[in-house]
Protein backbone atom coordinates (compact mmCIF):
# COMPACT_ATOMS: atom_id res chain seq x y z
CA UNK A 1 0.00 0.00 0.00
CA UNK A 2 1.16 3.50 -0.76
CA UNK A 3 -0.32 6.94 -0.24
CA UNK A 4 0.59 9.40 -2.96
CA UNK A 5 -0.61 12.28 -5.07
CA UNK A 6 -1.81 11.63 -8.60
CA UNK A 7 -2.42 14.22 -11.31
CA UNK A 8 -5.47 13.89 -13.53
CA UNK A 9 -4.47 13.81 -17.18
CA UNK A 10 -7.85 12.82 -18.64
CA UNK A 11 -11.45 12.60 -17.41
CA UNK A 12 -13.91 11.74 -20.16
CA UNK A 13 -17.52 10.63 -20.21
CA UNK A 14 -18.14 7.19 -21.73
CA UNK A 15 -21.91 6.85 -21.21
CA UNK A 16 -24.62 8.84 -19.42
CA UNK A 17 -23.21 7.84 -16.01
CA UNK A 18 -19.81 6.23 -16.62
CA UNK A 19 -16.52 8.15 -16.78
CA UNK A 20 -12.92 7.26 -17.53
CA UNK A 21 -10.19 8.98 -15.55
CA UNK A 22 -6.49 8.70 -16.30
CA UNK A 23 -4.06 9.71 -13.58
CA UNK A 24 -0.32 10.14 -13.52
CA UNK A 25 1.61 9.04 -10.44
CA UNK A 26 3.40 6.26 -8.60
CA UNK A 27 1.72 2.99 -9.59
CA UNK A 28 4.47 0.76 -8.18
CA UNK A 29 2.23 -0.78 -5.53
CA UNK A 30 -0.37 -1.95 -8.07
CA UNK A 31 0.79 -5.49 -8.63
CA UNK A 32 -2.28 -7.49 -9.72
CA UNK A 33 -5.36 -6.94 -11.85
CA UNK A 34 -8.48 -6.72 -9.67
CA UNK A 35 -6.89 -4.51 -7.02
CA UNK A 36 -8.43 -1.16 -6.15
CA UNK A 37 -7.43 2.34 -5.06
CA UNK A 38 -8.99 4.51 -2.34
CA UNK A 39 -9.41 8.18 -3.17
CA UNK A 40 -9.66 11.13 -0.79
CA UNK A 41 -12.14 13.75 -1.94
CA UNK A 42 -12.84 17.29 -0.81
CA UNK A 43 -15.37 17.55 2.03
CA UNK A 44 -16.05 13.82 2.26
CA UNK A 45 -14.94 11.95 5.37
CA UNK A 46 -14.29 8.51 3.92
CA UNK A 47 -12.17 7.72 0.89
CA UNK A 48 -13.85 6.24 -2.18
CA UNK A 49 -12.73 2.77 -3.32
CA UNK A 50 -12.51 2.41 -7.13
CA UNK A 51 -11.25 -0.66 -8.97
CA UNK A 52 -8.19 -0.36 -11.16
CA UNK A 53 -8.99 -0.67 -14.88
CA UNK A 54 -5.38 -0.41 -15.97
CA UNK A 55 -1.99 0.55 -14.62
CA UNK A 56 1.04 0.92 -16.81
CA UNK A 57 4.05 3.24 -17.19
CA UNK A 58 2.97 5.53 -14.38
CA UNK A 59 -0.56 5.91 -15.71
CA UNK A 60 -3.50 4.68 -13.65
CA UNK A 61 -6.81 4.26 -15.49
CA UNK A 62 -10.09 4.19 -13.57
CA UNK A 63 -13.54 3.71 -15.05
CA UNK A 64 -16.24 4.67 -12.58
CA UNK A 65 -19.98 5.17 -12.47
CA UNK A 66 -21.51 8.23 -10.84
CA UNK A 67 -23.57 6.78 -7.99
CA UNK A 68 -23.20 9.33 -5.19
CA UNK A 69 -21.46 12.43 -3.90
CA UNK A 70 -17.92 11.05 -4.26
CA UNK A 71 -18.12 9.84 -7.83
CA UNK A 72 -20.10 12.96 -8.75
CA UNK A 73 -17.24 15.10 -7.47
CA UNK A 74 -14.77 12.98 -9.44
CA UNK A 75 -16.80 13.42 -12.62
CA UNK A 76 -16.54 17.21 -12.29
CA UNK A 77 -12.75 17.24 -11.93
CA UNK A 78 -10.56 18.34 -14.81
CA UNK A 79 -7.10 17.79 -16.25
CA UNK A 80 -4.30 19.03 -14.03
CA UNK A 81 -6.18 18.63 -10.75
CA UNK A 82 -4.65 16.36 -8.12
CA UNK A 83 -5.99 13.51 -5.99
CA UNK A 84 -4.68 11.86 -2.81
CA UNK A 85 -4.78 8.13 -3.60
CA UNK A 86 -4.01 4.97 -1.63
CA UNK A 87 -2.79 2.39 -4.13
CA UNK A 88 -2.10 -1.32 -4.05
CA UNK A 89 -5.20 -2.31 -2.09
CA UNK A 90 -6.77 -5.76 -2.18
CA UNK A 91 -5.48 -9.14 -3.33
CA UNK A 92 -6.49 -9.03 -7.01
CA UNK A 93 -7.08 -11.90 -9.42
CA UNK A 94 -4.70 -14.85 -9.54
CA UNK A 95 -3.94 -15.63 -13.18
CA UNK A 96 -2.00 -18.81 -12.39
CA UNK A 97 -5.22 -20.83 -12.15
CA UNK A 98 -6.72 -19.78 -15.50
CA UNK A 99 -5.99 -22.81 -17.68
CA UNK A 100 -5.65 -22.24 -21.43
CA UNK A 101 -9.08 -20.77 -22.19
CA UNK A 102 -10.34 -18.53 -19.39
CA UNK A 103 -13.60 -16.61 -19.71
CA UNK A 104 -14.01 -13.19 -18.09
CA UNK A 105 -17.50 -12.00 -17.25
CA UNK A 106 -18.27 -8.42 -16.26
CA UNK A 107 -21.56 -6.72 -15.49
CA UNK A 108 -21.90 -2.92 -15.76
CA UNK A 109 -19.19 -1.19 -13.73
CA UNK A 110 -17.87 -4.65 -12.90
CA UNK A 111 -16.30 -4.58 -16.38
CA UNK A 112 -13.29 -2.25 -15.77
CA UNK A 113 -11.10 -4.49 -13.55
CA UNK A 114 -11.37 -7.24 -16.17
CA UNK A 115 -9.45 -5.07 -18.64
CA UNK A 116 -6.11 -5.31 -16.86
CA UNK A 117 -6.84 -8.99 -16.17
CA UNK A 118 -7.49 -9.72 -19.87
CA UNK A 119 -4.30 -7.88 -20.78
CA UNK A 120 -2.27 -9.97 -18.34
CA UNK A 121 -3.83 -13.29 -19.39
CA UNK A 122 -3.26 -12.54 -23.09
CA UNK A 123 0.34 -11.58 -22.34
CA UNK A 124 0.66 -14.97 -20.63
CA UNK A 125 -0.45 -16.62 -23.88
CA UNK A 126 -4.00 -17.55 -22.89
CA UNK A 127 -6.99 -17.59 -25.24
CA UNK A 128 -9.30 -15.14 -23.54
CA UNK A 129 -13.05 -14.75 -24.02
CA UNK A 130 -14.71 -11.72 -22.47
CA UNK A 131 -18.45 -11.45 -21.86
CA UNK A 132 -19.66 -7.94 -21.09
CA UNK A 133 -23.19 -7.57 -19.71
CA UNK A 134 -25.19 -4.35 -19.76
CA UNK A 135 -28.84 -3.42 -19.41
CA UNK A 136 -29.11 -1.71 -22.74
CA UNK A 137 -27.09 -0.60 -25.80
CA UNK A 138 -26.63 2.95 -24.50
CA UNK A 139 -24.77 1.67 -21.41
CA UNK A 140 -22.08 -0.27 -23.27
CA UNK A 141 -18.45 0.75 -22.82
CA UNK A 142 -15.00 -0.84 -23.30
CA UNK A 143 -16.09 -3.31 -26.02
CA UNK A 144 -13.50 -1.98 -28.49
CA UNK A 145 -10.78 -1.84 -25.82
CA UNK A 146 -11.10 -5.55 -25.11
CA UNK A 147 -11.14 -6.32 -28.86
CA UNK A 148 -7.97 -4.27 -29.29
CA UNK A 149 -6.26 -6.49 -26.71
CA UNK A 150 -7.06 -9.51 -28.87
CA UNK A 151 -9.80 -11.06 -26.73
CA UNK A 152 -12.94 -12.69 -28.15
CA UNK A 153 -15.64 -10.29 -27.01
CA UNK A 154 -19.33 -11.11 -26.53
CA UNK A 155 -21.73 -8.42 -25.38
CA UNK A 156 -25.09 -9.19 -23.80
CA UNK A 157 -27.86 -6.71 -23.11
CA UNK A 158 -30.83 -7.42 -20.86
CA UNK A 159 -33.22 -5.73 -23.27
CA UNK A 160 -31.69 -7.29 -26.37
CA UNK A 161 -30.84 -3.92 -27.94
CA UNK A 162 -27.30 -5.13 -28.74
CA UNK A 163 -25.53 -8.50 -28.92
CA UNK A 164 -26.90 -11.52 -27.08
CA UNK A 165 -30.31 -10.85 -25.50
CA UNK A 166 -30.28 -11.63 -21.80
CA UNK A 167 -27.62 -11.87 -19.11
CA UNK A 168 -23.96 -12.90 -19.14
CA UNK A 169 -25.10 -16.37 -18.11
CA UNK A 170 -27.03 -16.64 -21.40
CA UNK A 171 -23.96 -15.61 -23.37
CA UNK A 172 -21.81 -18.11 -21.44
CA UNK A 173 -23.83 -21.12 -22.69
CA UNK A 174 -21.96 -21.37 -26.00
CA UNK A 175 -18.48 -20.67 -24.64
CA UNK A 176 -15.86 -23.37 -24.13
CA UNK A 177 -13.75 -22.36 -21.11
CA UNK A 178 -11.26 -23.77 -18.61
CA UNK A 179 -11.78 -21.27 -15.77
CA UNK A 180 -13.69 -18.05 -15.12
CA UNK A 181 -13.15 -14.63 -13.57
CA UNK A 182 -15.98 -12.28 -12.79
CA UNK A 183 -16.93 -8.91 -11.33
CA UNK A 184 -20.38 -7.36 -11.21
CA UNK A 185 -23.56 -6.92 -9.19
CA UNK A 186 -24.25 -9.61 -6.59
CA UNK A 187 -27.30 -11.14 -8.36
CA UNK A 188 -25.06 -11.73 -11.38
CA UNK A 189 -22.33 -13.29 -9.23
CA UNK A 190 -24.87 -15.60 -7.60
CA UNK A 191 -26.26 -16.64 -11.00
CA UNK A 192 -22.73 -17.37 -12.24
CA UNK A 193 -21.92 -19.38 -9.14
CA UNK A 194 -24.69 -21.77 -10.21
CA UNK A 195 -24.25 -21.53 -13.98
CA UNK A 196 -20.51 -22.15 -14.20
CA UNK A 197 -19.09 -25.62 -14.66
CA UNK A 198 -15.50 -24.87 -13.65
CA UNK A 199 -13.72 -23.23 -10.77
CA UNK A 200 -13.31 -19.48 -10.83
CA UNK A 201 -12.76 -16.19 -9.01
CA UNK A 202 -15.33 -13.57 -7.97
CA UNK A 203 -14.65 -9.95 -7.12
CA UNK A 204 -16.94 -8.58 -4.42
CA UNK A 205 -18.06 -5.13 -3.43
CA UNK A 206 -18.82 -3.94 0.11
CA UNK A 207 -19.20 -0.64 1.90
CA UNK A 208 -15.75 0.02 3.36
CA UNK A 209 -14.33 2.13 6.14
CA UNK A 210 -10.58 2.21 5.56
CA UNK A 211 -9.98 -0.05 2.55
CA UNK A 212 -6.77 -1.51 3.97
CA UNK A 213 -7.83 -4.02 6.60
CA UNK A 214 -7.84 -1.95 9.77
CA UNK A 215 -11.48 -1.36 10.64
CA UNK A 216 -13.23 -4.69 9.94
CA UNK A 217 -16.04 -2.72 8.28
CA UNK A 218 -16.30 -5.03 5.25
CA UNK A 219 -15.90 -8.50 6.73
CA UNK A 220 -17.66 -11.54 5.30
CA UNK A 221 -17.91 -15.19 6.24
CA UNK A 222 -16.24 -17.72 3.94
CA UNK A 223 -15.69 -21.46 4.08
CA UNK A 224 -12.09 -20.75 5.10
CA UNK A 225 -13.03 -18.27 7.85
CA UNK A 226 -13.74 -14.58 8.20
CA UNK A 227 -12.31 -12.39 5.46
CA UNK A 228 -12.06 -8.66 4.93
CA UNK A 229 -13.26 -7.79 1.44
CA UNK A 230 -10.74 -4.92 1.28
CA UNK A 231 -7.64 -6.81 2.40
CA UNK A 232 -8.20 -10.58 2.00
CA UNK A 233 -10.43 -9.86 -1.04
CA UNK A 234 -12.01 -8.34 -3.03
CA UNK A 235 -11.36 -11.50 -5.04
CA UNK A 236 -12.52 -14.80 -3.55
CA UNK A 237 -12.31 -18.24 -5.09
CA UNK A 238 -15.55 -20.03 -5.91
CA UNK A 239 -14.79 -22.85 -3.44
CA UNK A 240 -14.55 -20.53 -0.43
CA UNK A 241 -17.70 -18.47 -0.98
CA UNK A 242 -20.55 -18.62 1.52
CA UNK A 243 -23.51 -16.57 0.31
CA UNK A 244 -25.07 -14.45 3.04
CA UNK A 245 -28.61 -15.67 2.28
CA UNK B 1 12.12 12.47 29.35
CA UNK B 2 11.64 14.37 26.12
CA UNK B 3 9.39 17.33 25.48
CA UNK B 4 6.58 15.09 24.31
CA UNK B 5 6.74 12.41 26.97
CA UNK B 6 4.05 11.78 29.56
CA UNK B 7 3.53 9.27 32.34
CA UNK B 8 0.46 7.08 32.00
CA UNK B 9 -0.24 5.05 35.14
CA UNK B 10 3.46 4.62 35.92
CA UNK B 11 4.60 3.82 32.39
CA UNK B 12 6.40 6.52 30.42
CA UNK B 13 5.11 7.24 26.93
CA UNK B 14 7.55 8.89 24.51
CA UNK B 15 4.59 10.93 23.33
CA UNK B 16 0.89 10.98 24.21
CA UNK B 17 -0.40 9.75 20.84
CA UNK B 18 -2.18 6.38 20.90
CA UNK B 19 -4.09 4.86 17.97
CA UNK B 20 -7.49 3.90 19.35
CA UNK B 21 -8.84 0.38 19.51
CA UNK B 22 -10.61 -0.83 16.39
CA UNK B 23 -8.75 1.49 14.05
CA UNK B 24 -5.29 -0.06 14.20
CA UNK B 25 -5.88 -3.83 14.26
CA UNK B 26 -3.03 -5.53 16.11
CA UNK B 27 -0.54 -3.03 14.77
CA UNK B 28 1.49 -5.21 12.42
CA UNK B 29 -0.42 -4.15 9.33
CA UNK B 30 0.48 -0.52 9.97
CA UNK B 31 4.07 -1.60 10.60
CA UNK B 32 4.29 -2.32 6.87
CA UNK B 33 3.74 1.42 6.34
CA UNK B 34 5.92 3.00 9.00
CA UNK B 35 7.87 2.17 12.14
CA UNK B 36 5.08 1.99 14.71
CA UNK B 37 7.62 2.38 17.51
CA UNK B 38 7.23 6.15 16.96
CA UNK B 39 3.85 5.86 18.71
CA UNK B 40 3.33 6.43 22.43
CA UNK B 41 1.63 3.06 22.36
CA UNK B 42 -1.55 1.79 20.70
CA UNK B 43 -4.74 0.16 21.88
CA UNK B 44 -5.28 -3.12 20.10
CA UNK B 45 -8.50 -4.45 18.60
CA UNK B 46 -11.22 -5.02 21.20
CA UNK B 47 -10.78 -8.56 22.47
CA UNK B 48 -13.43 -10.81 23.98
CA UNK B 49 -13.43 -14.19 25.71
CA UNK B 50 -14.82 -16.01 22.67
CA UNK B 51 -14.21 -15.35 18.96
CA UNK B 52 -16.77 -13.01 17.37
CA UNK B 53 -17.69 -12.33 13.75
CA UNK B 54 -19.65 -9.26 14.73
CA UNK B 55 -22.58 -7.69 12.90
CA UNK B 56 -23.81 -8.27 9.35
CA UNK B 57 -22.71 -5.81 6.63
CA UNK B 58 -23.07 -2.98 5.73
CA UNK B 59 -21.30 -1.95 8.92
CA UNK B 60 -20.19 1.53 7.85
CA UNK B 61 -22.04 4.76 7.05
CA UNK B 62 -20.52 8.10 6.20
CA UNK B 63 -21.57 11.37 7.85
CA UNK B 64 -20.54 14.98 7.57
CA UNK B 65 -17.07 15.07 9.17
CA UNK B 66 -17.47 11.57 10.53
CA UNK B 67 -18.67 8.03 10.15
CA UNK B 68 -20.84 5.45 11.88
CA UNK B 69 -19.65 1.91 12.44
CA UNK B 70 -21.38 -1.18 13.71
CA UNK B 71 -18.59 -3.72 13.39
CA UNK B 72 -19.74 -5.51 16.51
CA UNK B 73 -16.39 -6.34 18.13
CA UNK B 74 -15.16 -8.74 15.49
CA UNK B 75 -12.08 -10.45 16.95
CA UNK B 76 -10.54 -13.92 17.08
CA UNK B 77 -11.04 -14.33 20.85
CA UNK B 78 -8.44 -13.91 23.60
CA UNK B 79 -6.74 -17.31 23.11
CA UNK B 80 -5.97 -16.61 19.46
CA UNK B 81 -5.05 -13.00 20.21
CA UNK B 82 -2.39 -14.35 22.56
CA UNK B 83 -1.23 -17.24 20.39
CA UNK B 84 -1.39 -15.60 16.94
CA UNK B 85 -1.70 -11.81 17.06
CA UNK B 86 0.66 -10.83 19.87
CA UNK B 87 3.62 -12.84 18.51
CA UNK B 88 3.24 -10.97 15.19
CA UNK B 89 3.10 -7.66 17.04
CA UNK B 90 6.20 -8.47 19.07
CA UNK B 91 8.25 -8.59 15.87
CA UNK B 92 7.46 -4.97 14.98
CA UNK B 93 6.72 -3.21 18.28
CA UNK B 94 9.17 -2.93 21.16
CA UNK B 95 6.93 -0.98 23.51
CA UNK B 96 4.14 -1.91 25.87
CA UNK B 97 0.77 -2.21 24.15
CA UNK B 98 -2.62 -1.29 25.54
CA UNK B 99 -4.93 -4.33 25.56
CA UNK B 100 -8.54 -3.39 24.84
CA UNK B 101 -11.04 -5.78 26.39
CA UNK B 102 -14.79 -6.17 25.99
CA UNK B 103 -17.31 -8.52 27.52
CA UNK B 104 -20.95 -9.33 27.86
CA UNK B 105 -20.84 -10.49 31.46
CA UNK B 106 -18.63 -9.49 34.41
CA UNK B 107 -17.02 -12.97 34.37
CA UNK B 108 -16.10 -12.54 30.67
CA UNK B 109 -14.16 -9.38 31.41
CA UNK B 110 -12.34 -11.04 34.29
CA UNK B 111 -11.54 -14.13 32.20
CA UNK B 112 -10.09 -12.12 29.31
CA UNK B 113 -8.14 -9.74 31.54
CA UNK B 114 -6.66 -12.57 33.57
CA UNK B 115 -5.32 -14.15 30.37
CA UNK B 116 -3.90 -10.86 29.09
CA UNK B 117 -2.37 -10.05 32.47
CA UNK B 118 0.19 -12.80 31.81
CA UNK B 119 1.38 -11.20 28.58
CA UNK B 120 4.57 -9.26 29.09
CA UNK B 121 3.96 -6.88 26.22
CA UNK B 122 0.64 -5.74 27.62
CA UNK B 123 1.24 -2.54 29.58
CA UNK B 124 -2.30 -1.46 30.38
CA UNK B 125 -5.74 -3.05 30.19
CA UNK B 126 -8.28 -0.74 28.62
CA UNK B 127 -11.67 -2.08 29.56
CA UNK B 128 -14.53 -1.09 27.26
CA UNK B 129 -17.73 -0.97 29.31
CA UNK B 130 -19.93 0.14 26.40
CA UNK B 131 -21.06 -3.42 25.62
CA UNK B 132 -24.51 -4.69 26.54
CA UNK B 133 -24.73 -6.79 29.70
CA UNK B 134 -26.45 -10.01 28.71
CA UNK B 135 -27.39 -10.73 32.32
CA UNK B 136 -28.63 -7.20 32.88
CA UNK B 137 -31.32 -6.98 30.23
CA UNK B 138 -28.85 -5.92 27.54
CA UNK B 139 -28.21 -2.52 29.04
CA UNK B 140 -24.64 -1.34 28.63
CA UNK B 141 -22.36 -1.69 31.68
CA UNK B 142 -21.15 1.79 31.01
CA UNK B 143 -24.52 3.49 31.46
CA UNK B 144 -24.80 2.57 35.11
CA UNK B 145 -22.30 3.52 37.87
CA UNK B 146 -22.84 0.27 39.82
CA UNK B 147 -22.39 -1.97 36.76
CA UNK B 148 -19.28 -0.06 35.64
CA UNK B 149 -17.86 -0.34 39.17
CA UNK B 150 -18.62 -4.05 39.27
CA UNK B 151 -16.64 -4.65 36.07
CA UNK B 152 -13.78 -2.49 37.36
CA UNK B 153 -13.56 -4.36 40.67
CA UNK B 154 -13.71 -7.77 38.96
CA UNK B 155 -10.91 -6.87 36.58
CA UNK B 156 -8.73 -5.31 39.29
CA UNK B 157 -8.86 -8.59 41.18
CA UNK B 158 -7.23 -10.56 38.36
CA UNK B 159 -4.50 -8.21 37.21
CA UNK B 160 -1.59 -6.23 38.56
CA UNK B 161 -1.41 -4.11 35.41
CA UNK B 162 -2.98 -0.66 35.32
CA UNK B 163 -6.67 -0.82 34.47
CA UNK B 164 -8.14 1.99 32.38
CA UNK B 165 -11.91 2.00 32.07
CA UNK B 166 -13.15 3.22 28.67
CA UNK B 167 -16.43 5.05 29.07
CA UNK B 168 -19.38 5.53 26.78
CA UNK B 169 -20.56 9.11 26.20
CA UNK B 170 -24.15 7.92 25.78
CA UNK B 171 -25.04 8.65 29.42
CA UNK B 172 -26.72 11.37 31.45
CA UNK B 173 -23.98 11.82 34.04
CA UNK B 174 -20.50 10.83 32.90
CA UNK B 175 -18.91 12.13 36.12
CA UNK B 176 -20.90 9.76 38.34
CA UNK B 177 -19.77 6.78 36.26
CA UNK B 178 -16.13 7.89 36.17
CA UNK B 179 -16.12 8.38 39.95
CA UNK B 180 -17.71 4.98 40.53
CA UNK B 181 -14.91 3.39 38.49
CA UNK B 182 -12.27 5.33 40.39
CA UNK B 183 -13.78 4.24 43.71
CA UNK B 184 -13.78 0.62 42.49
CA UNK B 185 -10.03 0.81 41.90
CA UNK B 186 -9.60 1.99 38.30
CA UNK B 187 -6.11 3.32 37.55
CA UNK B 188 -7.34 5.52 34.72
CA UNK B 189 -10.35 6.53 32.64
CA UNK B 190 -10.45 6.76 28.85
CA UNK B 191 -13.17 8.54 26.94
CA UNK B 192 -15.09 9.05 24.79
CA UNK B 193 -16.21 5.93 23.02
CA UNK B 194 -18.46 6.54 20.00
CA UNK B 195 -21.79 8.35 20.14
CA UNK B 196 -24.82 6.29 19.18
CA UNK B 197 -25.93 7.36 15.70
CA UNK B 198 -27.99 6.33 12.69
CA UNK B 199 -28.30 7.14 8.97
CA UNK B 200 -31.12 6.40 6.54
CA UNK B 201 -30.67 5.87 2.80
CA UNK B 202 -33.18 8.03 0.93
CA UNK B 203 -33.17 5.76 -2.13
CA UNK B 204 -33.98 2.54 -0.30
CA UNK B 205 -35.71 4.25 2.65
CA UNK B 206 -33.88 1.86 4.96
CA UNK B 207 -31.10 2.33 7.53
CA UNK B 208 -27.67 2.45 5.84
CA UNK B 209 -26.21 0.05 8.42
CA UNK B 210 -27.55 -3.50 8.74
CA UNK B 211 -27.55 -3.13 12.52
CA UNK B 212 -29.60 0.08 12.06
CA UNK B 213 -27.59 2.02 14.66
CA UNK B 214 -23.88 2.33 15.24
CA UNK B 215 -21.10 4.35 16.82
CA UNK B 216 -20.56 7.85 15.47
CA UNK B 217 -16.92 8.94 15.36
CA UNK B 218 -14.71 11.37 13.48
CA UNK B 219 -13.89 15.05 13.76
CA UNK B 220 -17.57 15.97 14.20
CA UNK B 221 -17.57 14.56 17.75
CA UNK B 222 -14.40 16.35 18.93
CA UNK B 223 -16.18 19.11 20.93
CA UNK B 224 -18.14 16.47 22.83
CA UNK B 225 -14.86 14.76 23.69
CA UNK B 226 -13.31 18.00 24.94
CA UNK B 227 -16.33 18.68 27.15
CA UNK B 228 -16.48 15.19 28.66
CA UNK B 229 -12.71 14.92 29.19
CA UNK B 230 -12.86 18.28 30.96
CA UNK B 231 -15.77 17.20 33.19
CA UNK B 232 -14.20 13.87 34.13
CA UNK B 233 -10.64 15.14 34.59
CA UNK B 234 -11.91 17.74 37.03
CA UNK B 235 -13.77 15.14 39.06
CA UNK B 236 -11.28 12.27 39.41
CA UNK B 237 -7.71 11.96 40.68
CA UNK B 238 -6.60 9.29 38.20
CA UNK B 239 -5.23 9.93 34.68
CA UNK B 240 -7.67 10.46 31.84
CA UNK B 241 -6.97 9.31 28.30
CA UNK B 242 -8.88 11.55 25.94
CA UNK B 243 -10.25 10.62 22.54
CA UNK B 244 -13.04 11.40 20.11
CA UNK B 245 -12.52 12.97 16.70
CA UNK B 246 -8.84 13.81 17.18
CA UNK B 247 -7.15 14.42 13.85
CA UNK B 248 -4.34 16.94 14.41
CA UNK B 249 -1.56 17.97 16.80
CA UNK B 250 -3.74 20.94 17.77
CA UNK B 251 -6.52 18.56 18.79
CA UNK B 252 -4.07 16.58 20.96
CA UNK B 253 -3.02 19.74 22.77
CA UNK B 254 -6.62 20.89 23.21
CA UNK B 255 -7.64 17.57 24.82
CA UNK B 256 -4.58 17.71 27.08
CA UNK B 257 -5.53 21.21 28.18
CA UNK B 258 -8.97 19.82 28.96
CA UNK B 259 -7.33 17.27 31.24
CA UNK B 260 -6.10 14.33 29.15
CA UNK B 261 -2.76 12.76 30.08
CA UNK B 262 -2.63 10.94 26.74
CA UNK B 263 -4.74 11.09 23.61
CA UNK B 264 -6.14 8.37 21.40
CA UNK B 265 -6.69 8.83 17.68
CA UNK B 266 -9.39 6.72 16.06
CA UNK B 267 -11.26 7.34 12.83
CA UNK B 268 -8.44 9.51 11.45
CA UNK B 269 -6.33 6.35 11.00
CA UNK B 270 -8.92 4.93 8.65
CA UNK B 271 -8.74 7.83 6.21
CA UNK B 272 -5.05 8.45 6.53
CA UNK B 273 -3.02 5.44 7.68
CA UNK B 274 -0.12 7.78 8.51
CA UNK B 275 -2.29 10.06 10.69
CA UNK B 276 -0.67 9.23 14.05
CA UNK B 277 2.88 9.42 12.75
CA UNK B 278 2.14 12.80 11.15
CA UNK B 279 0.48 14.15 14.32
CA UNK B 280 3.52 13.14 16.40
CA UNK B 281 5.89 14.77 13.91
CA UNK B 282 3.81 17.94 13.95
CA UNK B 283 3.54 18.25 17.75
CA UNK B 284 6.84 20.12 18.35
CA UNK B 285 5.91 22.76 15.75
CA UNK B 286 2.48 23.35 17.31
CA UNK B 287 3.99 23.37 20.83
CA UNK B 288 6.45 26.07 19.74
CA UNK B 289 3.67 28.07 18.16
CA UNK B 290 1.73 28.14 21.42
CA UNK B 291 4.71 28.51 23.75
CA UNK B 292 4.53 25.02 25.25
CA UNK B 293 7.85 23.59 26.46
CA UNK B 294 6.75 20.21 27.71
CA UNK B 295 3.46 18.49 27.00
CA UNK B 296 3.29 17.15 30.55
CA UNK B 297 3.05 20.76 31.80
CA UNK B 298 -0.26 21.46 30.07
CA UNK B 299 -2.32 18.49 31.29
CA UNK B 300 -5.53 19.90 32.73
CA UNK B 301 -4.29 23.45 32.24
CA UNK B 302 -7.82 24.72 31.74
CA UNK B 303 -9.74 25.08 34.96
Amino acid sequence: MKQSIFKIIENTQLTATVFKMKLQGDVSEITSPGQFVNIKLQGLFLRRPISVCDSENGILTLIYKVVGKGTEQMSEMTEGEELDVLTGLGNGYNTALSGEKPVLLGGGVGVPPLYMLAKKLIAEGKKVTVILGFNTKEEIFCEEDFKALGADVIVSTADGSYGVKGFVTDALKDVDYTYFYTCGPEPMLKALYKATSTSGQFSFEERMGCGFGACMGCSCKTITGYKRICKDGPVLEKEEILWAD
Amino acid sequence: MGRLSVDLCGITLDNPVIPASGTFGFGYEFAELYDINVLGTFSFKGTTKDPRFGNPTPRIAECNAGMINAVGLQNPGVEKVISEELPKLKKCFDKKVMANVSGFAVEDYAYTCEKLDKEEQVGWLEVNVSCPNVHGGGMSFGTNPEAAAEVTAAVKKVTAKPVIIKLSPNVTDIVAIAKACEDAGADGISLINTLLGMRIDLKTKKPVIANKMGGFSGSAIFPVAVRMVYQVANAVNIPVVGMGGVSSAEDVIELMLAGATAVEVGAANLIDPYACRDIINDLPRVMDKYGINNLSDIIGGVK
